[in-house]
């Protein structure tokens, strides 16, 4: 006898489903952010806003310095500055793309919504002592936060980006955000909310892996070992 | 016999193998296909230094940086003023800033000085310094930001270029206004910038000309623009057409760099 591969029950498995737009704009979201932020620490290493601090060369973005100060007469903030202002498109159009989804679809509603502080303090707790459960396709409140402060914090990029890129033009904007300076510390703030995001957003997918299959091909499922709740009447055929 | 004919050994496998093999292929397929599309990340990620110098990612951002002049040059107002602030606020001692160190910046007589005009431009007689500061000037007291992230507030004084083109009958229906330097910058603004009532030829900071350092005789002070586009140690000013670059720009800078 074969054995039949049964049809995923959502009361015996957890189930994670992605459409291929949220895939998508999920993956070009994800390769902006990095261009971004790697891009963003060369350019911030040209003028340190923390003292003197600078970021490692092999975690930036803009080309083998050497190379650019033949070709720029700089140590790849031309290179830099080039992605940055390119990936900026990117993650725009990808943004939109995952937040018109998410709201149309009424994925944003229905999966992550309510958000009650008192829940995302538990389940914050329960997750900090090893106690929170996960399942596919659930969103615990502490994920919900997550996932709601980092598209805040995207939002915010774009805000503080556009404050210190157009102080002139939008300066009602900047002025908002505190003059240029301030603006510019809040653009390297948000930046290090979405670092903090992404690592324990890959940690996570690290120890639930299922979550990246699901996030690459469309879905995936948790087989949880059959329990029968109550002694079944044929057990022997 | 035909000489692509398969050979049928496969013929005598049952039918479930052959379905469970595929699926074991299938597996192994998205194993391999997971792992080189992480090792493909991962490649791009520690070499993507390499790829930024590479000529195909060069000429992209040529292109994109093409459109985001252009999307800038919309977003440009000629109406709207960059912020002022209290005299107070006002840098006295101003950051320095080139590719060279300030003792080596071009020392110019004000005897031997001469502002040239070329291109588009009615009058091209030149201008010594006593002629161009005795034209009408004007304060600002202003924030200057640097591509690289750096600002600050400063008091220039000077013509409005505006005013200077057209005392000289320049041709302002034409696109761009270039500037040459004596320390071999030149730059190149629109003509809407070149228009704008904060674009100065700034004689003077903090109330004092210009020193040698920050561009003496004069510099062009553009509060709209970042501070790169704006020239000191100016010697020729001209009118054309053909977009002219600038020092910075031709390295892979953003032309239009309005703020």
């Amino acid at each position: 006898m074969r054995l039949q591969r049964a049809k995923p029950n959502p009361a015996t498995h957890d189930i994670q489903e992605h459409p291929a737009l949220v895939r998508i704009a999920h993956w070009l979201q994800a390769l902006a952010i990095i261009v971004m932020i790697g891009s963003g620490w060369r350019i911030y290493n040209s003028s340190p806003i923390f003292g003197y601090y600078r970021f490692p060369l092999w975690a930036t973005l803009g080309g083998d310095p050497m190379r650019s100060k033949i070709a720029h007469m700089d140590p790849g903030v031309a290179n830099a500055l080039n992605w940055h202002f390119t990936g900026m498109w990117l993650l725009l159009a990808s943004y939109l793309l995952f937040m018109a989804h998410g709201s149309i679809s009424g994925h944003f509603w229905k999966q992550l919504l309510p958000l009650r502080p008192r829940d995302v303090w538990r389940d914050f707790i329960a997750a900090a002592t090893f106690r929170l459960p996960h399942r596919l396709g659930e969103y615990n409140a502490v994920q919900r936060f997550a996932y709601w402060g980092v598209l805040f914090c995207i939002l915010m990029m774009f805000l503080t980006g556009l404050a210190i890129w157009k102080p002139v033009q939008l300066s009602p904007l900047t002025w908002l955000f505190g003059g240029y300076p301030t603006a510019r510390v809040l653009h390297f703030l948000f930046m290090s909310a979405i670092c903090l995001f992404m690592l324990v957003h890959v940690a996570l997918v690290i120890i639930v892996p299922k979550t990246f299959v699901a996030m690459v091909f469309g879905r995936a499922a948790h087989a949880h070992p059959i329990q029968p709740k109550e002694p079944a009447p044929h057990a022997g055929e | 016999m035909p000489v692509n004919e398969k050979p049928t050994a496969d013929a005598s496998v049952p039918d479930g193998a052959v379905t469970e093999r595929r699926k074991l292929l299938l597996d192994v397929d998205r194993r391999k296909f997971l792992q080189n599309g992480m090792s493909l990340g991962a490649l791009t990620l520690l070499t993507g230094c390499d790829i930024s110098d590479s000529d195909v990612v060069q000429r992209m951002f040529a292109q994109v940086s093409r459109w985001n002049s252009f999307v800038q040059g919309e977003l440009f107002s000629r109406t709207k003023l960059a912020p002022e602030y209290p005299e107070r606020m006002a840098v006295k001692d101003f950051r320095y800033n080139a590719w060279y160190q300030a003792p080596l910046a071009p020392v110019i007589q004000a005897s031997q000085y001469k502002l040239e005009l070329a291109g588009l431009i009615a009058d091209k007689r030149p201008w010594t310094v006593r002629q161009l500061y005795a034209l009408p000037q004007k304060s600002q007291v202003t924030r200057h930001v640097c591509v690289e992230g750096w600002s600050m507030i400063g008091k220039w004084t000077g013509t409005p270029l505006a005013t200077f083109l057209d005392v000289v009958g320049a041709d302002t229906t034409a696109k761009y206004v270039g500037f040459v330097c004596a320390d071999g910058y030149y730059e190149s603004i629109d003509m809407p910038t070149a228009l704008h009532p904060q674009t100065i030829m700034a004689f003077q900071l903090s109330d004092q000309i210009l020193p040698t350092k920050y561009g003496f005789p004069f510099k062009i002070r553009i509060p709209t623009k970042l501070g790169f586009k704006q020239p000191k140690f100016v010697t020729a000013i001209y009118v054309t057409n053909r977009n002219p670059g600038g020092f910075w720009v031709d390295r892979g800078y953003n032309w239009f760099s309005g703020i």
